[in-house]
């Protein structure tokens, strides 16, 4: 619908006119893409009596900072930013290590039933997670370990997925590196972690990241494992301030904000693992 | 797990197991511990949260069991009233489906189109709007929901904008049609930055020299995406229709924070069924009995897409 549309030359850069209004039509569709993001940052700094009022404007009568001092203090949010980095960064670095181990375990080693284990875990994938949130908070309960950081990291670091992308990399390894390592007198486990985990490296990442991205956005578990806001993760945290204030726009917005900016630098940071991750989800069976 | 013996090789998938084992009688003496050092915290893990509460929840759907205190054998009693005896069950069934129907749908038209358009831009370009694509997947989707009810509050940006375009905006987020409509668009922009990577990558897969040849033989734009690029992307479209559609029957938090399942129940979905009924109606088993529900709707939903794949999704290249 773009550059082709132009006169058939090789060269797409080539096309001038076509390629130009293309980019213009994609950066229009990207400013509208955004807008929302720009509507809350706008609103955030708008007076809250004016947030209707003002109607397609950008800017309220005054800059409304104390929008986001009211958020800082209305919920405890530098705990509750603290406690969803710390979560997600423990689950993440949870994740990868058992991964790791189980993918080494269910490569290097035969044992009688394995690639019937495997099948088994791996079929859990299919499973909805809300399957298993109601027999988790009742074992939680039974625990004492409702509105917990084991309750909020543990049920989900035991997934298939990371062993399975980890293995598919380390099935493709050749030995050679293990062997020469193991001659040279190293045992496994020095050898698993000097010689095997760093030529792992992408594969890692890419587990470590959506874990963690999946820890930082998991809401209907912590929804239903936290009773307090000392322990809510972000998600959480603006569920409570949004049930307090659901009406007062202006330091909601503030809120927001404070809670998107870190994700937006996740995402900038990390896109290239994001971007192989992705791909490598949709492509790691084959 | 009786015998076990460690090879240093790697490509072992599963045939070889009977060949390693065999001629390693001496290995077999070998202490087995160091098997258990590396697959003991995963199983581990797996048994415990995985598969104990998994076994769990299928025994749970089976009692009347109140979040707090004693539990109540019923037998099948909790299916028998979500088939025949809550109408509410039947009704989030329908919405659910009728919205992962539409956002399914919706999600695949626009994520192809604009990887297509993408693609079309080359390399520098196609990378930073993928991200930009891809910022409402990571921010929190309270965070999204909050933003669209601002947005489409009756007197919000959206409808003061029509205003001035001399349209009277419907109440988004307050009549039944357009509240699962508010779900759709708030949904599309959450969730589209994920298969538009999957798809930018299965595109970014396409022999060029196919499409070149395609563009010398004449094709259009058009004609070369259905009849080159589509049929070559087709098991990535298949792929991403299969996890599209289970994403779209776990909607939860999209319902919960931006329309609280109304007006009138119009968009409480089934998991949103599901969690009222545990923590908020204090009926654990009956929220149990739905998720198995869920499950099996989900496992049939795809499995009848397996079945359909041969009819459009081609695998030879």
């Amino acid at each position: 619908m773009t550059a082709d549309t132009l006169p058939r030359t090789t060269a797409r850069r080539a096309s001038g006119g076509g390629q130009l209004l293309s980019k213009v039509l994609l950066v229009v569709v990207g400013v509208v893409f955004a807008f929302p993001f720009l509507w809350m940052l706008a609103t955030s700094l708008k007076p809250t009596d004016e947030v209707f009022a003002t109607g397609t404007s950008l800017i309220g009568s005054r800059i409304a900072w104390d929008n986001y001092q009211i958020a800082w203090t209305a919920v405890p949010f530098g705990r509750i930013l603290l406690n969803s980095l710390l979560v997600a960064l423990l689950g993440a670095g949870l994740t990868v290590t058992v991964s790791v181990l189980s993918a080494y375990a269910f490569t290097r080693f035969t044992f009688r039933g394995r690639a019937a284990l495997f099948g088994g875990f791996l079929a859990t994938m299919v499973l909805p997670q809300e399957i298993l949130v109601i027999p988790l908070f009742f074992m939680m309960q039974q625990l004492q370990l409702v509105n917990s950081f084991p309750a909020l990291i543990l049920p989900f670091a035991f997934g298939a997925f990371g062993t399975f992308l980890i293995r598919q990399f380390l099935l493709s390894l050749p030995p050679d590196y293990e062997e020469a390592a193991t001659i040279d007198g190293a045992g496994r486990l020095r050898t698993l972690v000097s010689v095997i985990v760093p030529l792992l490296r992408a594969p890692i990442a890419v587990v470590f990241v959506f874990s963690f991205i999946e820890y930082w956005g998991s809401f209907l578990w912590p929804l239903i494992i936290v009773n307090d806001a000392s322990m809510a993760t972000v998600p959480i945290g603006l569920q409570m301030f949004s049930g307090e204030r659901g009406t007062d726009w202006g330091p909601m917005m503030a809120a927001v904000t404070l809670v998107v900016i870190p994700s937006l630098v996740i995402v900038v940071l990390l896109q290239k693992q994001l971007r192989q991750g992705v791909a490598m989800s949709g492509f790691g069976g084959r | 797990m009786a015998t076990v013996a460690p090879t240093g090789s790697g490509s072992t998938i599963a045939s070889p197991t009977t060949a390693r084992t065999a001629p390693g009688a001496a290995r077999r003496r070998r202490p087995r511990w160091p098997l258990a050092l590396y697959l003991g915290p995963g199983m581990l893990g797996f048994s415990v949260f995985i598969v104990l509460p998994l076994l769990f929840s299928l025994v749970m759907s089976l009692y009347d069991w109140p979040l707090f205190g004693q539990a109540e054998f019923v037998g099948l009693e909790n299916y028998r009233r979500m088939l025949t005896g809550d109408p509410a069950f039947w009704a989030s069934l329908f919405t659910t489906v009728l919205f992962a129907i539409v956002y399914t749908a919706a999600n695949l038209a626009v994520c192809l189109g604009l990887s297509y358009w993408l693609m079309s831009l080359g390399r520098r370009w196609a990378s930073s709007f993928r991200v930009l694509f891809f910022i409402p997947v990571v921010t929190p989707m309270i965070g999204n929901a909050l933003i669209f009810r601002l947005m489409l509050n009756d007197d919000g940006v959206v409808n003061q904008m029509l205003a001035r375009l001399g349209i009277s905006g419907p109440s988004w987020l307050s009549t039944p049609g357009w509240a699962m409509v508010s779900l759709v668009l708030m949904s599309l922009w959450q969730g589209i930055g994920y298969n538009i990577i999957v798809l930018g990558a299965g595109i970014a897969g396409i022999s060029p020299s196919v499409l070149e040849a395609s563009r010398i033989d004449g094709a259009g734009p058009i004609l070369r995406f259905t009849r080159v690029i589509f049929p070559m992307l087709s098991p990535t479209v298949f792929f991403c229709t299969v996890m599209t559609v289970i994403g779209a029957f776990k909607v939860f938090a999209q319902p919960y924070a931006l329309t609280e399942g109304g007006p009138a129940n119009s968009t409480t979905t089934l998991v949103l069924l599901l969690y009222r009924n545990g923590f908020s109606y204090d009926r654990l088993g009956y929220a149990s009995a739905l998720a198995w529900a869920l499950f099996v709707v989900v496992m049939l939903i795809t499995a009848f897409q397996f079945s359909q794949q041969k009819r459009w999704v081609s695998y030879d290249s």
